[in-house]
């Protein structure tokens, strides 16, 4: 358990120190993120190891941005200002990307001949 | 000890982070046991019932926000190692991903593209600008790293929070009678589809429908969260200037 939050603390650390030290405009975690899986890759073992800390923390994913949801207290003026519009470009947004994706997903898939 | 009045002891609790930190719990068990009385529907999100309670409550109890953030912020700590966590699941969908890596690629950045593009548009055709347009860029992407990218843009991360869920219970909603609507049943097609664009609550939707739609949803909510933070910070600044400036 302790050796498993240490493989994602540091994991998320290298990340970090990587985004500042090289600039980059991807926040530290994601770049923690792309570690672990290059570490999950070379090192397959690794993934039975640490999986019962990975699954317990993503089963509660959804309760960890509460707090900054929370913060929302601090917009309530734009979002009554900007409430129609953002329902809108929301919704239509959705609606699009769902589209663009099966159908972008279903002509590759033809054209590759790649069985369902 | 002499017993306290009410008073003195609300005065101790209101600055000790422990009782935001409990609130913030109970508020989402709470969420969580709503949304589970009520069969699963996507409209009463667990984490949109908890806000909502927490909002209430500071405004009830005249508590600044600061204040409550000093106690749930050791909830918001842990969003860091969520994320790193994340390539857990799409480790373990690597087989998954090789037997169709082209019809993916293509649907992720096809599908990452357009979310992000028709937002800051449709946005700011309504006339939208400036911080709002960039909270709204990430609203597709997992809710951690849509924090991090919109920070890292110049958004307001608490707005685009509450974006990100709002549009994760518009995608579990409107998916399954759209696409039945342009008849699509190719499954892995809707889970990629749903899960880059409306991320992790879309993914459990798509669980509950159907579970190769759900594999590839998680598939497409992790490859979309890589994606978005890449280039988010480099369409969306000057797509908001291009449309908005």
């Amino acid at each position: 358990m302790i050796v498993n939050l240490v493989v994602l603390l540091a994991c998320q650390l290298a990340g970090e120190v990587a985004a500042r030290a090289f600039g980059l405009p991807v926040p530290g975690p994601v770049i923690g993120m792309a570690l672990l899986f290059a570490a999950l890759v070379l090192r397959p073992k690794l993934a039975a190891r640490i999986a019962p800390t990975t699954s317990g923390l993503l089963s509660h994913l959804s309760l960890l941005f509460v707090p900054a949801g929370v913060g929302v207290v601090g917009h309530l003026d734009t979002l009554g200002r900007d409430g129609v519009a953002l329902i809108a470009a929301l919704l239509l947004s959705t609606v699009a990307a769902i589209l663009v994706g099966v159908w972008v997903f279903l002509a590759v898939a033809r054209l590759m001949g790649t069985p369902e | 000890m002499s017993p306290a009045d009410p008073a003195e002891i609300w005065t101790y609790l209101r600055q000790d982070p422990l009782l935001w930190l409990t609130a913030t719990l109970v508020a989402y068990a709470l969420g969580d046991l709503a949304f589970r009385r009520s069969g699963r529907r996507p409209l009463v999100n667990p984490v949109l019932v908890a806000v909502v309670l927490l909002a209430l409550l500071l405004r009830l109890t005249a508590t600044p926000y600061e204040r409550y953030f000093d106690g749930a912020q050791f909830v918001h700590f842990m969003l860091g190692p969520a994320t790193v966590a994340l390539a857990v699941p799409l480790h373990a969908n690597l087989r998954l991903i090789r037997s169709t890596v082209w019809p993916m690629l293509a649907a992720l950045v096809a599908g990452s593209v357009t979310a992000l593009v028709t937002a800051v548009a449709i946005g700011a055709a309504f006339g939208l600008r400036g911080e709002t347009l960039l909270s709204l860029a990430p609203k597709s992407v997992t809710a951690p790293v849509a924090l991090g990218v919109s920070e890292t843009i110049g958004g307001a991360p608490n707005l685009t929070a509450v974006l990100v869920i709002l549009t994760g219970i518009t995608g579990a909603i409107i998916a399954t009678p759209l696409l039945n609507l342009v008849r699509i049943r190719d499954w892995r097609a809707r889970g990629l589809a749903v899960g880059v664009a409306a991320h992790g609550i879309g993914t459990a939707r798509a669980f509950q429908v159907n579970e190769t739609a759900g594999a590839f949803a998680g598939i497409g909510m992790g490859l979309n969260a890589l994606l978005t933070a890449l280039i988010a910070p480099l369409i969306a600044p000057w797509l908001v200037a291009l449309l908005a400036g």
